[in-house]
């Protein structure tokens, strides 16, 4: 299987683990913070933001379309503020009605563009097309070291390492302002570790994360992930360093699992096309979250184990 | 323009009609459902709902292809749909009981891992030689087009019925809503009264999958209640009008979306749900944008009036220019700023009311702390007759001596 690996399988499951590693790194704040779901209208306005710019630029060329994500993603989360002060409503019914505009300015700017030319549909959008990212320079385990097969690699793949790299230098040079914020806004506020300007700085980071994840794996995976490992590792523990190096270990079981499985699993029993690897990520990450509902040392939290003694 | 008219008049034939006014039926039963759950403070649960539907579109879709060669008849399609969304529902408030994760963190993971195994199964149907697939991609964002005439009445007919459900608990959730202890001691189980609530969002999530479609139907149960909530701060006023804007959005989107090919239906109810939400904000008499606007520079002229007066009254210059504006524009003072012989009655009035004040706060500071004063309300609005005239009274005297 060597040489059919490393050119069919390698590059899509090394960017689904890095994209998964991005999001469930950022993931853990958004849990903790109760904005699991910011996550989620992010992922949904990055499609009019693609769209956006490439109704301007024309091309679907990468910063163009980082760009566009990146600026709807901010529009939106201002947006939500803007409804949610003057319309004194809840948090999530303003997320709510953001999102679901954003996403149908979206759907109908597409359907009336001329996109026949380039790779840019709904369907994509929503769970991305990780099969595709294969490399077909990498003809055996020897390319790893060969520099003209290296620079065939899809872009995805250095851009998600470099993104992944800038969150988890965020993340570590912020540490101590991010956990603060999280846990007491209102000590963090009196020691001057500005939490109003934390949080903004982790929306941003969290929309840079679904941006660059997004235009490689779809927004399934997106929401999937900065959810789903984080939770399962909040059931973990109850300390925040360990819980982040959990988040991380059940990404990446997620996705090198989710990619074997749709890759080999459809064949191993019979069929004879592989399904979908976004879903199937998304799907062992859920089953991974409900084991640790079932079996997680800390899933029940002080308040529900009070009750119950 | 014409096409449209004629669609908007149901003109454009029987089954766009029929649509159309399925659409509205749909729209109004889900602004109604949306209302409650909105108080209830769970909007985003809708969401958990709509895309746990995936699994179950697509597990009805195999078993019927397997089965009889078509896997779209849309009775059937219903049914998974509701049951994975019902399993959704229920993982949801399992994971929120069971354990310390928070709900929205459950409504996250469960949207996207359903969402997630129901793109597997759609990516198994798509390698499955039968059943007409194409049908299954239109649940993705919303169709309308080629819809059948059995679809469209199936849709209205279970939207008409959701309504008239919803009517009949109006009391029960209301009460829910806004005193759970008060709604146990009547009698009332919050516990079966909120699975009701979200058995009826269901519903209506499941009702509308095939004309919004699952990204969007979420749309059409927050974005109306959300609006509505400006008009008014009453329950069944806001059930109602949240109805109506939900029925004028979905029927206006609907007939809009007939009129092309290339115009998602799903898309369209929601972009006119949204116009109607911004007209809300905007126009609402009591908390739009206009009107608080309209407020605020109403009391801003009230104040630069007052404080003009009072000026003129003391015979100090006035430099700012929108005091000098308003006191131009009442007429109390001449373009050379110097009073007139109005201005100079008003300014007086002005100071007595200003002793008034001054003394009201010496001898009853505590009333005085919540007077509604801020500087511009004239005493004989806020105080009744006989105190003002004790102060008057007790002002001569004083006015005398110096």
């Amino acid at each position: 299987m060597s040489s059919e690996f490393v050119q069919l399988s390698l590059v899509p499951m090394l960017i689904g683990t890095l994209a998964s590693v991005t999001c469930a790194l950022v993931g853990n704040f958004l849990v903790l913070r109760r904005q699991s779901l910011i996550g989620d209208a992010v992922a949904h306005v990055a499609l009019p933001g693609i769209v956006g710019a490439f109704l301007v630029t024309g091309t679907l060329a990468a910063s163009a379309m980082l760009i566009g994500a990146a600026l709807a993603a901010i529009i939106a989360v201002l947006l939500i503020e803007l409804i949610r002060k003057i319309g004194k409503v809840e948090p999530g019914a303003a997320m709510g009605v953001v999102f679901t505009t954003l996403f149908a300015a979206g759907v109908l700017l597409l359907e009336r563009t001329d996109t026949s030319k380039v790779h840019l549909d709904v369907e994509h959008a929503l769970y991305g097309n990780l099969e595709s990212l294969i490399w077909l320079a990498g003809e055996s385990w020897s390319s790893l070291a060969d520099p003209a097969a290296l620079a065939e690699l899809p872009a995805q793949l250095p851009r998600l390492a470099i993104v992944l790299l800038v969150i988890a230098g965020f993340i570590t040079i912020f540490w101590k302002e991010l956990v603060i914020s999280t846990f007491d806004a209102a000590f963090a506020e009196s020691i001057g570790a500005r939490p109003g300007l934390t949080s903004y700085a982790l929306i941003v980071m969290v929309a840079v994360a679904a941006v660059a994840a997004f235009d490689a794996v779809g927004s399934i995976i997106v929401i999937a992930m900065f959810i789903c490992p984080p939770a399962a590792a909040r059931l973990m523990t109850d300390r925040m360093g360990p819980q982040m190096a959990w988040s991380v270990l059940f990404a990446v079981l997620s996705a090198v699992l989710g990619y074997v499985l749709a890759g080999y699993g459809p064949l191993w029993l019979g069929a004879r096309s592989s399904v979908s690897a976004a879903g199937m990520i998304a799907t062992v990450s859920g089953l991974i979250l409900f084991s640790c509902c079932l079996f997680g040392p800390r899933r029940r939290g002080v308040k529900i184990a009070a009750n119950q003694a | 323009m014409n096409a449209f008219l004629t669609a908007l008049l149901l003109q454009a034939g029987y089954n766009t009609a029929l649509v159309s006014i399925g659409a509205a039926v749909l729209g109004a039963s889900a602004g109604a459902i949306g209302t409650f759950v909105l108080l209830r403070k769970r909007s985003l649960v809708s969401d958990a709902i709509s895309h746990a539907t995936l699994p179950g579109l697509g597990l009805a879709f195999i078993v019927m292809a397997s089965l009889t060669g078509d896997g779209r008849w849309i009775a059937g399609l219903m049914i998974g749909a509701a049951a994975s969304a019902g399993l959704g529902l229920i993982l949801v408030e399992w994971i929120g009981r069971r354990t310390r994760l928070t709900e929205d963190a459950a409504i996250g993971a469960v949207l996207s891992v359903f969402f997630g195994f129901g793109i597997v199964l759609l990516t198994v149907i798509q390698s499955l030689e039968t059943g007409r697939q194409a049908g299954i991609s239109s649940y993705l964002v919303g169709s309308t087009a080629g819809m059948l005439r059995s679809e469209a009445e199936t849709i209205a007919v279970a939207a008409l019925l959701s309504g008239a459900a919803i009517f009949m608990l109006r009391r029960p959730f209301t009460l829910v809503c806004f005193d759970q202890e008060y709604a146990a001691v009547r009698g009332i189980s919050v516990r079966a009264t909120d699975l009701a609530m979200m058995g009826l969002l269901l519903a209506i999530t499941v009702i509308g999958l095939k004309v919004a479609g699952l990204v969007l139907i979420v749309a059409l149960t927050i974005i109306p209640p959300v609006a509505a909530r400006f008009w008014t701060d009453r329950p069944e006023p806001m059930v109602l009008i949240a109805a109506a804007l939900g029925a004028v959005a979905a029927y206006l989107g609907a007939v809009i979306s007939s009129l092309d090919r290339g115009l998602p239906t799903g898309a369209l109810i929601v972009l006119v749900a949204f116009v109607l939400f911004l007209a809300s904000m905007l126009l609402s008499p009591r908390r739009g944008l206009l009107a608080s606007a309209l407020k605020r520079l109403a009391f801003q002229t009230e104040v630069h009036k007052r404080q003009g007066l009072i000026a003129l009254a003391r015979g100090e210059a006035i430099y700012d220019a929108f005091t000098l504006r308003v006191l131009k524009r009442k007429g109390f003072i001449r373009a050379d700023g110097v009073a007139t012989l109005a201005g100079r009655g008003a300014a007086a009035e002005v100071m007595r009311d200003e002793a008034r004040w001054s003394l009201y706060r010496k001898l009853f500071p505590d009333e005085a702390a919540n007077a509604p004063h801020h500087g511009v309300t004239p005493i004989a609005e806020t105080l009744p007759a006989d105190i003002v005239a004790e102060l008057d009274r007790r002002l001569v005297p004083h006015e005398v001596a110096s």
